[in-house]
Formats: structure tokens, sequence, C-alpha cells
């Protein structure tokens, strides 16, 4: 363990065509912006982006944007401009930085993309509470300082079981989104597209799943630091028929992978779930620092999280309200338990890691005594890491690596 | 002493520990300095003394390992490496036989390390990234109380009173430590305050199964701290022979171990070795 060796992430083929889909992206919602041929919606992550897309917005997601901003390594300097204007620290490291990004006028767009020079400038704010209170202050910070609307759904949360009351009241606030967006799209809803767009939805994330559940196999093919590149597509281009296409090609190349026997990481001999968020600008470490340990964090509940069975071409706005409550961040620790159980077992899981992210305590299940009753029901270790999304002041790396090397110790020693 | 030796080096954030056993698992030799900016020479600087301290030199090691910050930087005597938490679990599986819990406090981190009556790792818990509780905080405030480090155990025994500090931020504490002797606070009574605050830190990461043994250089230099945890455990809490070098030791057993597959070696009561 003591050789500071590099252990190469193996590169996956369809990465290169999910670039070009994702610059596809990005340039048009920089053409919607720019010519004003479209309208442009920016939306939660799991706000309604199917309605959006329905009436035509292009939809540019800030969550991804400040992703974007986390894996560049931008974000640490940034977030600083948002605390200085009042946002905290503490709050969600996802909305300093991209509050930060635009009071300092750039972009990780342009230097990924030449020629956009900003974010698309938005029409109207949509956000969904359901991950969070934190997005809907984000919008209404861009609201005032853009003089554009910032309407949305404010969700039920702490949810046992998703019931109709539940579904009734989120699909009320939907289908009230529906005329102040028709105003500003300047079209009336066609339903029928609205249930186009939602199978599309329900087929990408069904394609999303067993792309991820590619790794049930061992070696497992694919690691969750290429999960958090790879749903790209799922994210921000849900609902439309390139990202089906896109991991109709990703799950053909990860079933050969299986196939020829071929694993994410060389002689795996561990197999970790990773619950919470991604740390962003430490993905190529955390990744090798595993690779290296030769171990496969080959599931996790984030990258899970773009999964919704419930989407539904039938009765899609009361499909799209049951697959935004459906979400694991919506739900209660009673459901997260036993939802983690299933994949510990699923995934045949050696050991659990939580990242406890500084600035984000939706996402960090480790506060109210989870992993010790997990660990206690399944007998699968687990360590809680400290660290954070976005804000790389509340990484230490040292910390991490020593973690993370002894608890894999541990996993070895155990067996 | 003319038989193989395994050595075990802890380069701490703090100090660098180096430890040398032999076969039977006697710890024949150690020495521990101030990390400072060079690990790599300070590394070979103990080394040598240790092995001077056995009656032995370089060429007299079977197996070298490495742990601590910076266990990648002694690479002229060893590559092999194990973390902290490995090697002071090492270190407990060899001395005790029964369930531990292993409280290390350290120059920068503290960890709680629960070891199952086999001897195996069952969890293990670190601090959080804040100085709370760990060597670090204690010189700090010596600094601030200007009182040298060494002083501050017999200090805190001659206590009457305990001025208890609220806070676990380092900086905050501080202040509060400015706010006591403003109040006239007796210095006593204020490091038996810092003792108790580094005790609740440590203590509150994580439960106590099992017998209670402490290590590290914070207990080592102050083991007034060991006292005043087995009072809050509400049981006596082992103060162990070399308490500082526990991870060095660990490192070394495992230096044994690559030379001693067979762990036959390991059948050797703990009550006869030194570590």
């Amino acid at each position: 363990m003591a050789e500071e060796k590099k252990a190469t992430r193996k590169k996956i083929q369809a990465a290169d065509r999910m670039n070009k889909i994702m610059a596809d992206y990005f340039y048009g919602l920089n053409e919607a912006a720019t010519t004003g041929k479209r309208k442009v919606a920016w939306c939660t992550s799991v706000g309604p982006a199917e309605l959006l897309q329905a009436l035509g917005f292009a939809v540019h997601f800030p969550e991804n944007h400040a992703a974007m901003l986390g894996a560049t390594r931008m974000s640490t300097d940034l977030i600083p401009e948002a605390n200085a204007i009042g946002y905290s620290p503490d709050i969600c490291s996802y909305l300093t930085a991209d509050i930060g990004a635009y009071l300092k006028g750039i972009t990780p767009l342009a230097k990924a993309y030449p020629g956009i020079q900003s974010v698309p400038k938005p029409d109207v704010l949509v956000y969904n509470t359901n991950q969070c209170r934190d997005v809907q202050d984000w919008m209404a910070w861009y609201s005032k300082k853009l003089g554009v609307p910032s309407i949305g759904v404010t969700s039920p949360k702490n949810v046992n079981d998703v019931t109709d009351a539940h579904i009734d009241d989120v699909t009320r606030q939907i289908e009230a989104l529906i005329p102040p967006l028709e105003a500003i799209a300047g079209v009336k809803l066609d339903m029928d597209r609205l249930r186009e767009t939602v199978s599309l939805s329900r087929e990408c994330t069904e394609l999303w799943k067993r792309v991820l559940e590619t790794s049930i196999a061992s070696p497992a093919p694919l690691t969750f630091f290429d999960g958090t590149i790879h749903m790209g597509p799922a994210v921000v281009l849900r609902g439309t028929r390139e990202a089906i296409d896109y991991y109709k090609v990703l799950l053909a190349e990860l079933e050969q992978r299986i196939r020829d026997g071929v694993g994410a990481v060389d002689g795996e001999t561990s197999r970790i779930y990773w619950e919470g968020m991604p740390v962003w600008g430490r993905l190529r470490q955390h990744s090798e620092l595993f690779a290296n340990l030769k171990s496969t964090v080959l599931a996790s509940t984030y990258c899970s999280s773009w999964i919704f069975p419930s989407f539904s071409g039938i009765d899609p706005i009361r499909s799209m309200a049951k697959a935004y409550l459906e979400l694991f961040i919506v739900r209660s620790d009673r459901y997260k338990e036993g939802y983690i159980k299933e994949m510990l077992e699923k995934f045949r899981i050696d050991g659990i890691i939580y990242h406890d992210a500084k600035t984000c305590p939706y996402n960090s299940n480790s506060r109210y005594g989870l992993p010790g009753r997990v660990e206690e029901e399944t007998g699968v270790p687990s360590l809680v890491i400290s660290g954070d999304l976005n804000d790389l002041r509340c990484v230490s790396d040292e910390q991490t690596k020593t973690n993370i090397e002894a608890f894999i110790e541990q996993i070895a020693e155990g067996r | 002493m003319s038989g193989p030796v395994f050595v075990g080096l802890d380069i701490g954030s703090s100090r660098t520990k180096v430890a040398v056993i032999d076969a039977g698992r006697r710890v024949l030799g150690h020495a521990v300095r101030k990390s400072g900016t060079d690990f790599s020479a300070t590394a070979a600087a103990c080394l040598d003394e240790s092995l001077e301290m056995a009656g032995t030199r370089r060429d007299g090691i079977a197996g070298a390992m490495s742990t601590g910050y910076g266990r990648a930087n002694v690479a002229f005597v060893t590559t092999q490496s194990k973390t902290e938490i490995g090697c002071l679990s090492r270190w407990g599986r060899d001395r005790f036989h029964e369930a531990v819990t292993i409280i290390d406090i350290g120059g920068q981190d503290n960890k709680v390390i629960k070891l199952d009556a086999d001897g195996r790792r069952a969890s293990f818990k670190m601090n959080r990234k804040c100085a709370a509780g760990t060597g670090a905080f204690l010189e700090e405030m010596s600094m601030r109380l200007d009182i040298p480090l060494e002083a501050m155990d017999g200090l805190a025994r001659q206590s009457l009173e305990i001025v208890k500090l609220g806070s676990y931020c380092t900086v905050f504490s501080a202040t509060e430590v400015l706010e006591n002797i403003r109040h006239g606070k007796k210095v006593t009574d204020i490091v038996k305050g810092l003792f108790y605050s580094v005790v609740k830190r440590v203590l509150e990461m994580d439960s106590h199964a099992g017998r209670v043994v402490m290590t590290g250089g914070v207990v080592a230099h102050n083991p007034y701290i060991v006292e005043m945890a087995g009072e809050m455990v509400g049981r006596p809490v082992v103060l162990p022979d070399f308490p500082q070098l526990a991870g060095a030791i660990g490192a070394a057993l495992y230096a044994l171990d690559e030379t001693d597959p067979t762990g036959i070696r390991n059948d050797i009561p703990a009550g006869e070795t030194n570590g």
C-alpha cells in the first residue's frame, strides 16, 4: 500500500459519444438563449423537466452546472463570492458555487465548449423542493437578480410510503404551473407531446437502471466514479431520444465487458457502496485510490436517484408527481434503510461508505444513526467520511485516504 | 543482539516513532523525535537511534513496515506500509486477548478502534476535520497560557476546582481560557479543564465496549488524562507500556507477520512481551 503507484482508469469507449451529445445539448441551450429561438427554463435536477420539454423550453439544470464547477475545481474559489453577499459557507455549496460563478461572470462551459460565454439566460426558473429547500432559495436569488419568475413545487419531505394524498398534492402543484409556463412559452401544452416526453424519460431511466445493474456482475464493469459522469444524459436529456440511444450504446459496451470478464478495476477484491454525494473535485483521486486498493465502488444511491420507474405516458402528470415523490431523498429513514439494505444485498457489497457532506445535510444520511442500524442488521461494515460535494475547504485528503485505506484493510482482515 | 529484528516506523504529523522488536515480539529499541519538515531524515535518525539501543544495525533488519502520515517517505528502509488504524489494531490484537476499545490521541487526529474478543477490528472512527481533543489543541493552549507542555500534567493534578470549557472549537476555547484568566481562575484549574475537554471530545466519538485502552503521545506525556478518562467511563482505563509507540510496535508486528505468514510466533502469550 505504501507505493504511490497510480492505477489507470479504464476508458469507457462510449464516452466520446456522450461527450458529443452533451456538447450538442450545451450548444443547443446557448443557441436558444442567444438567438431567442426557444425560451429557456432553468430547472432543478428532479424538477418538472418533462413538462418544460413538452412546452418547447430549452432546459438548463443549475445543479449540473454546479457539479461542473466542482469537478473543474473552480468552486472553492467561487463559493466565497456568495458567502460575502450573505450566503453562509454552511449552506449548499452547489448554490454558493453557482451564484459565486455568476457574480464573477465565469463558467466552465466557456472552457469546455468554445463559443459559449455564459450560462443561458433564463426566461423562467422552475424548482422542486423534493431535493431540499436550498433549490428554492437558489432560484429566488436569480429571480431577483435577473427579473424572471421563479415558480415550482413545494414537496412533502421525509415520506414513509408515498400515498395518494401526497401524489394529489404534487399533481395539483404541477398542474398549477402549466398556465404560467404556457404564457411564458407562448404555446398551449400539447398533452400528446407530454405523454411522449414522459414515456421517453421512462425509457431513459429504465436503460440507466440496466446500465447501473451491470455492476451486479463480478468483477463490476462500471464504477460509481464512471457513473457520476455517464449519468449526465439521464440528468439533462431525459425525455429525449438522444439519451436513450446513448444508454443503449453504453449498456452494450458494459455487457460486453461482462462477457469478457473485464472489470472496471483490475483484480477486484472488495465491492463498495457509496452513500451520499461525490466529492466532485476529487473524482479522479478517489477513483485511483480505490483502484490501487483493488476495490470497486460499484453502486450508489446518488447515481440510482435518476431511476424513475413510475413515469408513465398514460397519466403523465400524475406519474411525474409520483416519480418525483418516490425519490430516495424525499423519503424517511425507515424507507432509506430498507432501500440501502436491498442495494447491499443486490450488489453483494462488502462495505458501505457514507459521505457526510458538510454543506448537504439532505444527501448526508449518516447523521441520525442510520449507518449503525444498517450495519447491525446486515453485518456489512460501514465508514463515515467527512467532506463536501463542492467546497474543498471541507475536505481533508489525508484523512479521507487514511480512513478509506483502513476500511479496506478492515474488510480484507475480516474475511 | 545477534538475531534478526523487525522495525516499525510511525511517521506522525507531530512525532516520528520507531520501534525495533525481535522474533519473540519483545521491544528491543525505540526512539521518538519531532517529525519536522524532513520526514525521511527524521525517520533515519530515529531508526539508527533505536537500532543502536537494540544493539544492532540496519543490516540486521529482517523486515520493516511504515505507518502514519509520512509512511510513503521512508523508502530507504521500506516501501511497505499499513494505516495507523491497522497498526494500532495489530498492536492491540497482540497485547490484549479480549474485546478492547483503543483510544489513540495523536498530534492532529484521534482514533477510536474497537477490536472484538478474537482481535478482529470491528470498527474504527477518526475525529472529524477539527483539532478538538488532539495534541494540537493542548499545544495551542500551552502557548496561550505560556506554560511548557510537559508541565501540564503536574499542573492539572494540583487542581482542586475544574474550570470546564464549553466549546469544542480550539479558537473559541482559547477565548474561553482568556475569559477565565480575566476572571481570576487558577491556571491549574484551567489546565484540568483543558484535559477534561480533551477527554470529553475523544470519549464522545464512539461508545466504549470491553476494556478501554489509551495510546498516543498525549497520554504518554499526560497520564492524568487516562485517570480522568477512567473516572468518566466508570472503570479503569489502561495506560499500556510505551503508549506513544503502540502504532510503531504494530507496524513492526506486521513486518514480523510478513516474514512469518503462519503466525506461529503470535502464539507467545502477550504477557511475555514488552509491548
